[in-house]
Parts: C-alpha cells; sequence; structure tokens
C-alpha cells in the first residue's frame, strides 16, 4: 500500500477545483447512492462517492479523472464527515487516481495467471509505444499501471482501459485496440480471440451447447 | 459419471442468451420463489444443510451451518444483514464474474432466499471495482428485480420485505476478507476487524451479519428446487455438488467450467482444456485453488480428485477452484515471487508480520530468483514464512506465505541450482 501521495495542496489547485460541485444529474447519483444506506450511516456512500467525483473531474478535463484535494474535502462536506477519513479512503483504494491522469488509463495486469499467457509482452508493447509505468505520455492520451490480478484469467493476458476490458491479447491485438481509441472509435471489448464469445474453450463450448442457439431451457430434462 | 447439461446450475455462464429477467425466468429463475419461501426459514436451513454445501469463496465452511449461526429473533431491534462478496480478487479467479454478468437473476434470486433463511432486511452486494461493466449488469438486474415485485416490500408477494444494494469497492484484495469487506462497506479503509466478535454477532454497523461468495447464494435457489439429494449426488462425501472450475496458465484452451466435485485434474484438463500445452509430459506444477495456497508437483497432482479433502491431502486446497497451470518453460521461481509481490502489494498494513513480512519475502524471493543468495537463506525465509503464518489478523499473512512454502518444499532443489550456478558464473 505504499508510493501513494497525494498531489501538493498548492494555490492553483486550490483556484482550479475549489469550485467543485456535483452537476444535475450527479446530484441526483449522490442521493440515490446515499439513500442505498440507512439513516445516519451516510459514510458509507464515501465510496461510490469518490468514484463519482473522479468520474466528474474526468469528464471536465478529458481524462480518466483524478481525486484533487479540495474535491475530497467536498464529498467530506456532503457526507458530513472529517476530511482526513476521506483521504484515508481514497489513499487506501487503488482506483482512486490521487494524481492527474491521461485521457486513456492503460491498466495492465501482470499477476501470475497473466503472467503464464505472455503479459510481458503486453507490457512492453505499452512501453514501445512510448508509454512508461506511473507515467502519463506527452500528448496526454496514455497512463500506463501495471495492476493486479483482475478476474480474468481465463482470457489472460489482459489490459483494462478506463472502463472496459480486453481480454486473450497478444501485442499486435493490443496495438489494434490501442490504434483505434488514439483515433477515437470504439473497439471491441471483451476477448480479442476471434471466434471466441466469453470465457468458454476456444473453439466452442463443451459444455451446455444447446445454450449458443437458442435460451434452451433445460428443467424439462430433470 | 461426467456431469450432464441438465444438472448445470449455471446454464447461461458464457453468456451466449441475455441475462435479463425475461430470459432468466424462461431459463428457470424466479420460478414461484414464493413456494420456496413458504418452506419457511428453519427448513430452507436444513435443506442446504443437508446438500452438503461449502462455501465456495475458499474456505469450504458448511453454508447452511454458517446460517443457523444468525439470531432467530432480534432481542434489541438490531435488524440482521447478509453481504455478499463478489470481490473476486484471488488471482486466477474469474467464475464469479461469469456469473454476475452472465446470470445476475441468480445471485438476486439467491440473496433473497438467503436473506429470508437468515432473517435478514437486507442484502449488500460488495462488488470489486473492477468489475466495472459488471457492476452495470448487476444493478440493472436488480432495477428489474424491483420493478417486478421480486425484491423490495413484499417480496414475491411473500409478506417479506427485503432490500438488495450493490455497493462497488475500489481496488483493494483484502476487502474480500469478511470482516474487512464490512469496514469497507461503513466507509472506511477496509482493514481487517479482530474476531472474536464474530460478524454474526456483531458485524455491519455493529448488526447480525453473514456474509457468503456470489456462488454460495447463486446456487441455493437451484438447490431447493431440486432437493438437497440431488445436489449431494455429484462429488465424494464431504465435498458435494457442482463447482465452477477455472483454468488459467498453461492449457490449450483456459476456460470457466461448471463440473461435479471430486472431478480428476486430469479430466478437467483432457475434457475441457484441449490438455496441457505441449501435453501432459510437459506439465510442471498446478497451483490448483487459487494463489493462497500452495503450487503440488506434476506427478501429484495429474490423478488427484479436485475438491476440498482431495486437495488438503496434497498440502495444497481447493480455494475458489482457481487452477493455475504451469508447463515446463514456467520461471517457477517467478511465478510464485510475482505472487510474493501481488501480496506485497495488498497488505492492509495493519499487523506488523505481514506489513513488513510480505516486502521482506517478496525481496528475499527475487534474489533467489536469479540465485544471488546463499544455500542458508532458503532455511531464513521458511522461517520467516512460518513467523507470518498465523500471527496476524487475517489469513493474508497465511496467503504470503504458503506459496513459498510450497515453493520450498517441492522445488528446493531449484533454488539451490540457481544459486549454485550463480556462485559459479561470478567465479568466472
Amino acid at each position: 500500500m505504499a508510493d501513494r501521495h497525494l498531489e501538493p495542496d498548492t494555490p492553483e489547485l486550490r483556484a482550479r477545483w475549489s469550485g467543485f460541485a456535483w452537476t444535475k444529474e450527479n446530484a441526483a447519483k449522490a442521493a440515490e447512492y446515499v439513500a442505498r444506506y440507512p439513516e445516519g450511516r451516510q459514510r458509507s456512500a464515501v465510496m461510490p462517492l469518490l468514484d463519482l467525483a473522479q468520474r466528474q473531474v474526468g469528464a471536465e478535463t478529458g481524462t480518466q479523472g483524478w481525486l484533487p484535494l479540495p474535491v475530497m474535502e467536498y464529498v467530506a462536506k456532503y457526507l458530513d464527515m472529517p476530511v482526513i477519513r476521506v483521504v484515508e479512503v481514497a489513499t487506501f483504494y487503488f482506483m482512486y487516481n490521487l494524481v492527474p491522469v491521461g485521457k486513456f488509463h492503460v491498466q495492465v495486469c501482470g499477476t501470475t495467471p497473466c503472467m503464464l499467457r505472455g503479459s510481458d509482452a503486453i507490457m512492453a508493447a505499452c512501453k514501445k509505444r512510448g508509454m512508461a509505468k506511473g507515467h502519463t505520455t506527452e500528448d496526454g492520451l496514455w497512463t500506463l499501471t501495471e495492476v493486479e490480478c483482475m478476474g480474468n484469467c481465463a482470457s489472460a493476458p489482459m489490459v483494462q482501459i478506463n472502463d472496459d476490458n480486453y481480454e486473450d491479447l497478444t501485442p499486435e491485438r493490443l496495438d489494434a485496440v490501442l490504434d483505434a481509441l488514439a483515433a477515437g472509435k470504439t473497439p471491441k471489448t471483451g476477448t480479442q480471440e476471434p471466434g471466441r464469445h466469453t470465457v468458454e474453450p476456444v473453439g466452442g463450448p463443451t459444455t451446455l451447447k444447446e445454450m449458443v442457439k437458442a435460451n434452451h431451457d433445460y428443467r424439462k430434462e430433470w | 459419471m461426467s456431469l450432464q447439461d441438465k444438472d448445470r446450475i449455471f446454464t447461461n455462464l458464457y453468456g451466449y442468451q441475455p441475462w435479463n429477467l425475461d430470459a432468466a425466468k424462461k431459463r428457470g429463475d424466479w420460478d414461484k420463489t414464493k413456494k420456496l419461501l413458504e418452506l419457511g426459514p428453519d427448513k430452507i436451513i436444513e435443506e442446504i444443510k443437508a446438500s452438503g454445501l461449502r462455501g465456495r469463496g475458499g474456505a469450504g465452511f458448511p453454508t447452511g451451518l454458517k446460517w443457523s449461526f444468525m439470531p432467530k429473533e432480534s432481542k434489541d431491534g438490531r435488524p440482521s444483514f447478509l453481504v455478499i462478496n463478489a470481490d473476486e480478487s484471488e488471482p486466477g479467479s474469474c467464475k464469479d464474474r461469469e456469473i454476475i454478468r452472465h446470470d445476475p437473476h441468480k445471485l438476486i434470486e439467491g440473496a433473497l432466499v438467503a436473506g429470508f433463511a437468515m432473517r435478514a432486511r437486507a442484502a449488500y452486494i460488495y462488488i470489486r471495482g473492477e468489475y466495472i461493466r459488471e457492476a452495470q449488469v448487476l444493478e440493472a438486474a436488480v432495477r428489474e428485480a424491483y420493478d417486478a415485485g421480486l425484491i423490495g416490500k413484499n417480496a414475491c408477494k411473500s409478506g417479506y420485505d427485503f432490500d438488495v444494494y450493490v455497493h462497488r469497492g475500489a481496488g483493494a484484495y483484502i476487502c474480500g476478507e469478511e470482516t474487512a469487506m464490512i469496514e469497507s462497506l461503513e466507509g472506511k479503509k477496509g482493514q481487517p476487524r479482530l474476531k472474536p466478535p464474530f460478524p454474526a454477532g456483531a458485524g455491519l454497523y455493529g448488526c447480525p451479519t453473514t456474509v457468503n461468495n456470489v456462488e454460495s447464494i447463486a446456487v441455493a435457489p437451484t438447490i431447493l428446487r431440486r432437493g438437497a439429494g440431488w445436489f449431494s449426488s455429484f462429488g465424494r462425501d464431504n465435498n458435494k455438488g457442482t463447482k465452477l472450475f477455472q483454468i488459467s496458465g498453461h492449457v490449450n484452451k483456459p476456460c470457466v467450467v461448471e463440473e461435479a466435485m471430486s472431478i480428476p485434474f486430469s479430466e478437467l484438463i483432457e475434457k475441457h482444456c484441449g490438455g496441457i500445452t505441449g501435453g501432459k509430459d510437459n506439465l510442471l506444477a498446478v497451483i490448483p485453488g487459487g494463489s493462497s495456497v500452495p503450487l503440488v508437483p506434476a506427478a501429484q497432482i495429474w490423478d488427484a480428485p479436485m475438491d476440498f479433502d482431495g486437495l488438503r491431502e496434497l498440502g495444497s486446497g481447493l480455494g475458489t477452484a482457481a487452477v493455475i497451470v504451469m508447463d515446463k518453460s514456467t520461471d517457477i521461481v517467478r511465478a510464485i515471487s510475482r505472487l510474493s509481490y501481488f501480496y506485497k502489494h495488498e497488505s492492509c498494513g495493519q499487523c506488523t508480520p505481514c506489513r513488513e513480512g510480505t516486502g521482506w519475502m517478496w525481496r528475499v524471493m527475487e534474489r533467489l530468483r536469479t540465485g544471488d543468495a546463499d544455500v542458508g537463506e532458503i532455511d531464513m525465509l521458511w522461517d520467516v514464512t512460518k513467523q507470518v503464518e498465523g500471527h496476524t489478523i487475517c489469513a493474508l499473512g497465511d496467503a504470503a506465505a504458503w506459496p513459498i512454502q510450497g515453493l520450498i518444499r517441492h522445488f528446493r532443489p531449484e533454488l539451490e541450482r540457481r544459486i549454485a550456478e550463480n556462485v559459479r558464473e561470478a567465479a568466472e
């Protein structure tokens, strides 16, 4: 849990972000999140609200978003909790970006199941395009992070870029995805293996074959 | 005898068909759920106990027994809660994701049935933050269930009020530990609590709470519909039922597949995964239950039954049934060292043996990888794993120790060979 630092609290940071407030749409979402928890337990909503705030910052900056200190203070005030408790949460969980990131946050899974399937080559392909771990490229397009197991082990190796996963990667397939993103297109998400649907064995399922074509009801065979 | 399709619970596992309520109903979900609830809480718990279902999150604790620990009535007005652990983050595990994105109504119906049986007033589904699209599907499915009157006030017209809420994590493996999950749900850092008190006595908001894995909850309605006898007809004694296996690494066709418990490793691999890359003789070792369990060498795993007891006899465990296969091209020391890095990265920092130990163990593992070590350090590393194991609040310390112990137990000659080679190269 080390190596996590807040962006320095400078007058410039204050000037840019101290006016942060929910958009109308996000205000409704925030209220909905708080309502999921019992009365008096509204600080349970700190995690969804930090995510919401990060996304709003992202929308305003054209990036994946991050959490400037004034934004955390806004969330603390909204939930009537001490700022330090919000900062504690923001620094504990890895999905909260504590410093600005690029438009696309390329998160390469490097844990053993992906490693066994070739994540070294995926990481190398990212570096070949000028990305460096923990940094954002000068054009502001890419931030590269090596992340821990993302739970896509049966379709490894994989990367998560902002909200989407790209699985069954090779360096060529990754390049195709990144080229498409850079060109403003929306590449296919999920597995990049031709002919594979999700996590069935490549070449077609060995079980539940009726399900491929129709919504089969197996109860008749019970 | 191998498992037939009609006995598979997760029929839309691969998502060829839509996940929505209409499609799920046609596959048999939410079918007369009211009748299941009419069995009453005690009968439901009895049936789950009789089915032999053991928790699918790794520890394998009997699910029905766990539910029975919840108070039958609230003497002080505190409500009870069901927390569903969808924080699937154990390296190798990727089954709950498939349930959530392709069969979410099985989980929501299970939440109602299980919540009713333990007299809970609401369920919180804690889904890992990285499952972004999956959480969107789950939230949409929950809305569908509310709109259809299946959950919420008078759920399924049973007269029982039951809410289901989705809570997204934000990238912390430790939140899969049940008390860390409860802390996180309360809006804090996910640091495990000391037990006792156990969650069934004082959990979420200090109220009685049961934390169950997604798969354990999602199979419950089908068990009740088909009967405990049906579920317990699969698998060996004490290891009953069907199970989602997730096979990753060096097989020709990695996949997730539902099979009968106790299926031999060889059958699982040959039938569904197209065999080991390079053939059976190319198999080096297997981590059979997710990163936390010790590896098993090829010779021992091949005919082993894939269940709790069978793998424990091999000094390993079934865990989440996340089977990580490694062939002879694997740098086995690096494969385990990468797991050590994972635990160093995910230690919450609360207990000293884990916070300091995971980093220390990883650094020594990295030196053993290149052979830049003294032979005596292998024993020292073993000692340190024993000092971390069992000396922390939660099991993350144990989980960090076991993979290294498995490596030293089975691959000590390889570690010594690297050290000797390094010494020889230095001399030249």
